[in-house]
C-alpha cells in the first residue's frame, strides 16, 4: 500500500460520508415523499444539497472503482467502513448529538475490524489483467 | 405479514447489493489498476475501458435494484430495523460472495473484520 491508495480510501469515506450527509439533510428540506407519488423524487434533485450530494456520490463512486481496480472487495469494505465512525464523531462533536453507550460499542467493534483487516495485503490474487503491467499488487499473498 | 415482508425486503437488499458489489469488483479486476492504466493510455481511453466492461453495467443495474429494494422494504419496515439488519448483513453476504465468486483468499483476518464491522454497524445504526 502506497500513499496514492490510502488517499482513494480516504476518497471513499470522504465522498461517501459527505455525500450521505448532504443528501439527508436535502431530503429533510424536501420533506416525505408518499409511496403514490414516487415521481415526485425526481424534482428533489432540484434541491441545491441533494444537487451538490450527488456530485460528492460521483466522487464516492468513482473512487471506489479505483479501489476495486487493485484491492479485494473483502478488503475495500471493511476498511472503509471507518466512515460510519467518521460521521458518528462529527455528530458528536460538532452537531454536539448524544452518542450512547451501545453506540460506542458499535464503534470501537468497527474500528477494531478496520484495523483487523487494513493490517493485511490488499489483494489476494497474484494475476495480472487487463492488460496493465502492474493490476495486482503481489505483495503478502502467501501465508 | 409485515413482519414477512420487511424481511423480505431485507433479503433482496442484501442479495441485489451483494451482488451488485462482485459484479463491480469482477469489472475493475478486468480492467485492472486504473492508475496504471491512466499513465499508460489517458484518461480517456481508461474511462472507455472502464464503460466497455460488460458486468460493469449489469453491477449498477443490481445497484439500482437494492435502491428500490430498500424502497420496498422501508415500506413495510421501520427505518431502525431495515438500516442495521441490511448494511449489516450485506458485510457478511459479501465476504461469503467474494470467496464463492471472485475466488478471494478471505482469511481469518477478515472474516473477523467482516463479522466485527457488521456487528459494530448494527450497534451504531440501531
Amino acid at each position: 500500500m502506497n500513499f496514492r491508495k490510502y488517499l482513494v480510501l480516504a476518497g471513499i469515506i470522504f465522498f461517501g460520508s459527505i455525500g450521505d450527509s448532504l443528501l439527508s439533510h436535502g431530503m429533510k428540506q424536501v420533506g416525505s415523499i408518499s409511496l403514490d407519488h414516487l415521481g415526485s423524487v425526481v424534482f428533489s434533485v432540484l434541491n441545491p444539497w441533494i444537487a451538490v450530494g450527488i456530485l460528492f456520490l460521483l466522487g464516492f463512486f468513482a473512487t471506489y472503482m479505483t479501489a476495486l481496480s487493485w484491492a479485494d472487495l473483502t478488503y475495500v469494505l471493511p476498511a472503509t467502513a471507518f466512515g460510519y465512525v467518521f460521521i458518528a464523531v462529527i455528530a458528536r462533536f460538532l452537531l454536539h448529538e448524544h452518542i450512547s453507550p451501545v453506540r460506542w460499542l458499535g464503534i470501537v467493534l468497527i474500528t477494531a475490524g478496520v484495523g483487523f483487516v487494513a493490517g493485511g495485503p490488499e489483494s489476494s490474487s497474484t494475476k495480472k489483467t487487463g492488460g496493465t503491467e502492474s493490476a495486482l499488487s503481489t505483495a503478502g499473498t502467501r501465508p | 405479514m409485515t413482519h414477512f415482508y420487511a424481511w423480505l425486503g431485507v433479503f433482496l437488499i442484501v442479495v441485489t447489493s451483494t451482488t451488485g458489489d462482485c459484479l463491480l469488483a469482477r469489472a475493475m479486476k478486468q480492467v485492472g489498476d486504473l492508475g496504471a492504466l491512466r499513465k499508460q493510455r489517458g484518461i480517456a481511453q481508461t474511462i472507455l475501458r472502464v464503460l466497455r466492461t460488460p458486468s460493469l453495467m449489469l453491477g449498477i443495474a443490481f445497484m439500482a435494484l437494492s435502491f428500490f429494494s430498500l424502497l420496498f422494504a422501508l415500506s413495510w419496515g421501520d427505518v431502525s430495523m431495515v438500516g442495521p439488519a441490511s448494511a449489516s448483513l450485506t458485510f457478511v453476504a459479501n465476504a461469503f460472495a467474494a470467496k464463492l465468486f471472485l475466488h478471494e483468499r478471505v482469511d481469518r483476518r477478515r472474516w473477523t473484520a467482516a463479522v466485527f464491522v457488521a456487528a459494530g454497524v448494527f450497534l451504531l445504526a440501531g
